[in-house]
């Protein structure tokens, strides 16, 4: 298709490079790098306030950054792109919004086109098959306002695919699913990324749900990324230089659990509220311990944004 | 038969001039009312759209002072009104909110100011009335081509981003992910609301411009789950309340108090209150309308 | 200006002024700036159908405030509060309408009601607002907490046992207890403005509930006696003065605000600039993020 011609052939879609972000006078995101590429499904992974929804929203272009540059299909980020579909959390709807599920879909092929639209059988078409490729054809004539986190979010997605996105983007589409759900979507964004040769990115801050999927991960803690497969990267080396204190990483069954140093577990479950001790595994700034020596400082600032030209002939091995 | 229809309809209502004009300008603006106003309710700005009216009021008593032509006053204060409230309008609706009502009071402190020096200068105490209510049976009819040219104005801007505009009133993110500029789009929204708003006050007053943008919209949103119809709803509900009201007025004219009438804006107002009220037993079944979220099961 | 015949206009106003702070603070607080505008435009109608009936014009006002702003709280239930409160207006004032066809000899009376009118203060007045002053702030005082809480996070109330509809309607009683004892002197029009401007600037001032209420009541009370000052000597209205100080205490606030805004912004630019350190890598592996 296009897509393949447009980046030359290249597989790789995303590149992220040198990514700094202040926010209210904290720096949420320092120095973020990674790579993503056609058909790859990445997991981005950081408990709230990690900097997640900040990083997602620096690739759409809806975050300003101190530093960094974003490279989509092999051009730097502008104003015209290659489409990007987006998943946020949640959208907050009056139960009397008169849209429907299939009008909000029908939206993601030409919501910003100007004039009225014209009825057209393809359109209807194309939204039907849609709506019925995410399982959400039964619920596609109620008003989305009236549908349950699950359906919505289903709905959600169909406006993001319908537009043949090279890239998908996922913020915490998991958080507020039961388990059956949560397999359904995940096997759903699984499919589509293989079938449609699209590249996944999907935050959450668990990542064992996504364990069996994903290609490759992207870990975020204290404003800092390291990115690369599962066994690269989940490892309690790597991690605690990430944390910059020791945690360890221990596998029980096929399940993975990052321990914060002193013995104390980090909550697995879905609810990261319930922790026990706050510092561990939040943002940057807030852990105490982290804040002496053991912070590996680098040259933050102006210097990274020219990182792009370098990165262009600077061989990264995957 | 003849004796009903007599019965309904006071001798002389489609013959007389006033009515006519009365119907055919209340009509356009109920129409355009009703469209924009769809939007105006959706995004949740009924409140902007009175503001928009009582401003574009003090425009109409401003234009006595100038000297300028009334309408201008009108529609051109409504518009600036508009963008101020755009610029210091804030994205959350409660500050929103608190924008409108201060660019309100200022309006209306003007306002107050200005048929002071009118009342002063020029000794007609009517005056304050007929603005604030009024009056759909003096409309001349030579404003027809005038009001006709804005509402194509106020129709072409919703229809010419009518999917941007609705996809940023239903979820912003997700318009500002594809490029639209969710500020701009409002911004011509609000302008579109300030047109149809200003001609209504203008010409059938400030209670009615209100009560046509926010009532037959809010009921076509009962209605219906489809934008599309929701509008179409909006635009007949308005356009029966409107054009039933002339002609209760005009027949209330033999009723007590003898050769007196009742107003308009009143029966207008109170077709637009029963039809919103008749329309909420509906809206429940439409709301309804969900199924349980397992699969196969419909909904009821 | 402080003649005898004045000195009941700068008691009632003085009262207005406290109530309208006080009032106008959870007006603010609750986002209910619609409401706040609304429910005096509906009590007008109720005066001009008072004074058809020949009933004091102040119980006209007192009733219809309340059954516009009861009137409001029952079409809530069924819609949302910005369509409620716009029906509930359009139809008081369609009532009013009616009621000011009937009867063609009030004009004067509406505009003053309209947009106030200074030497409209009688001494007579002066004990039912004080009476009518002490209960809003009373109930106010009283139901302060849960007040807040439910204003502020309406779950969290509910957990607490705060039905929220119970004070949903508390809060549209005392507007309209407000209203119409605001009413003669400010006018039908702009009370609101006391009710929002002061409240807004004292929220921008301070974070804190109980000094920004006072601090609402301090700029209300400036704003009305200037704006009845300025009337007194221009003969201009002074629901005009009472608009345009409201605009401008918004304004100083929002601008007091963004200067805040500011500075902790220019604190962001010094702590980035001195962070400056050189490339010391502790653990071997790049800046701590690791591409492979």
């Amino acid at each position: 298709m296009t897509d393949r011609e447009a980046s030359g052939g290249s597989a790789e879609l995303l590149r992220a490079e040198g990514i700094s972000v202040w926010l209210s006078g904290r720096e949420v995101l320092h120095d973020v790098g990674f790579s993503l590429g056609r058909g790859e499904f990445a997991a981005l992974i950081g408990s709230n306030g990690a900097g997640k929804t900040t990083l997602l929203k620096v690739i759409l272009g809806l975050q300003p950054v101190s530093a960094g540059t974003i490279q989509l299909a092999g051009q730097l980020r502008g104003r015209r792109h290659p489409v990007i579909g987006y998943v946020p959390q949640k959208i907050q709807l009056d139960p009397d919004m008169p849209v429907r599920a299939r009008d909000l879909v029908g939206l993601g092929l030409d919501g910003q086109r100007l004039g009225l639209p014209l009825p057209s059988a393809g359109r209807r078409a194309r939204i039907d098959e849609m709506l019925h490729a995410v399982g959400a054809a039964q619920f596609g004539d109620a008003r989305v306002g009236n549908l349950s986190g699950g359906e919505q979010q289903r709905v959600l997605i169909a406006h993001a695919l319908i537009s043949r996105p090279q890239l998908l983007l996922l913020d915490e589409p998991l958080a507020n699913l039961d388990i059956a759900s949560e397999q359904d979507v995940v096997a759903l964004l699984s499919r589509v990324a293989r079938e449609q040769q699209i590249a996944v990115l999907i935050s959450a801050h668990d990542m064992n749900p996504l364990l069996p999927v994903m290609d490759r991960i992207i870990y975020l803690a204290a404003g800092r990324a390291a990115s690369g497969t599962t066994e690269q990267v989940v490892r309690t080396d790597v991690l605690s230089a990430l944390y910059g204190q020791h945690v360890d990483v221990i596998r029980v069954h096929d399940r993975i659990l990052v321990v914060a140093g002193r013995g104390e577990a980090e909550p697995v479950p879905p609810d990261p509220a319930i922790h026990p001790h706050g510092p561990a595994v939040t943002g940057p700034g807030t852990a105490p311990e982290v804040a002496g020596p053991h912070r590996p400082e680098t040259a933050a600032g102006p210097g990274q944004a020219t990182a792009a030209e370098e990165a262009t002939t600077t061989v990264r091995g995957r | 038969m003849p004796d009903l229809l007599r019965l309904i309809v006071e001798p002389g209502f489609f013959s007389s001039e006033p009515v006519q004009v009365a119907l055919i300008a209340g009509g356009i603006v109920a129409v355009v009312s009703g469209i924009v106003g769809s939007f105006a309710v959706l995004r949740g700005q009924s409140y902007a759209g009175h503001a928009l009216a009582d401003i574009s009021v003090t425009g109409g008593s401003a234009s006595y002072l100038v000297g300028v032509s009334p309408l201008w006053g009108f529609v051109g204060v409504g518009v600036l009104a508009a963008g101020v409230m755009d610029m210091i309008g804030v994205q959350r609706p409660r500050g929103r909110d608190l924008a409108t009502g201060i660019v309100r009071g200022t309006g209306l402190g003007l306002a107050a100011l200005f048929l002071y020096w009118d009342t002063t200068h020029t000794s007609t105490t009517g005056a304050t009335i007929t603005i604030l209510f009024g009056s759909m049976f003096t409309i001349s009819s030579s404003i027809l081509p005038v009001i006709g040219l804005f509402s194509v104005v106020a129709l072409g801007i919703v229809a010419v981003v009518y999917r941007p505009l609705l996809l940023s009133s239903v979820a912003a993110d997700l318009a500002a992910v594809r490029g639209i500029r969710v500020r701009l789009v409002g911004a011509m929204c609000l302008v579109a609301i300030a047109v149809a708003v200003s001609l209504s006050a203008m010409t059938i007053g400030a209670i009615l411009s209100t009560a046509l943008l926010v009532g037959p919209a809010a009921t076509g949103l009962r209605l219906t789950s489809r934008p599309g119809l929701a509008m179409t709803w909006a635009a007949v509900i308005g356009l029966a309340a409107t054009w039933l009201g002339v002609l209760l007025a005009y027949d209330s004219f033999y009723w007590p108090p003898e050769q007196h009438g009742w107003p308009v804006s009143f029966f207008v107002v109170t077709l637009i209150f029963l039809f919103y009220l008749l329309a909420s037993p509906v809206g429940r079944r439409t709301a309804r309308r969900v199924p349980a979220g397992r699969p196969g099961l419909a909904g009821g | 200006m402080f003649s005898g015949f004045m000195v009941s206009t700068w008691t009632v106003a003085s009262i207005v002024a406290v109530v309208a702070g006080v009032v106008g603070f959870f007006v603010v607080l609750r986002g209910a700036a619609f409401v706040a505008d609304a429910v005096p435009q509906g009590a007008f109608a109720g005066a001009a159908g008072a004074s058809l009936l020949g009933i004091n014009t102040l119980i006209g006002v007192g009733v219809a405030a309340l059954l516009g702003a009861l009137g409001i709280g029952w079409l809530s239930r069924r819609g949302r509060r910005d369509v409620a409160t716009a029906l509930a207006l359009v139809v008081m004032l369609g009532l009013g309408a009616l009621f000011l066809s009937f009867s063609v000899q009030y004009a004067p009376e509406i505009y003053s009601l309209l947009f106030g009118e200074v030497l409209g203060v009688s001494a007579t007045e002066v004990a039912p607002v004080a009476i009518l002053a002490a209960l809003c702030t009373g109930a106010i005082l009283l139901f302060y907490r849960p007040l807040l809480i439910s204003s502020l996070m309406p779950e969290l109330a509910e957990a607490r046992g705060v039905r929220a509809q119970r004070m949903e309607l508390l809060f549209l009683i005392v507007v309209a207890l407000a209203t119409s004892l605001t009413l003669p002197v400010v006018g039908a029009l702009l009370i609101f403005s006391l009710m929002i401007g002061p409240p807004a600037a004292a929220r921008s001032v301070t974070d804190r509930p109980v000094p920004a209420m006072l601090a609402s009541v301090l700029i209300a009370l400036a704003v009305v006696w200037v704006s009845i000052a300025a009337a007194y000597e221009t003969n201009w209205p002074v629901g005009f003065f009472v608009g345009a100080l409201g605009a401008a205490c918004y304004a100083a606030g929002r601008g007091w605000a963004a200067i805040r805004r500011s500075r902790s912004g220019a604190a962001d630019h010094r702590g980035r600039g001195g962070r400056g350190a050189s490339g010391a890598q502790e653990h071997g592996l790049q800046a701590a993020n690791v591409r492979v």
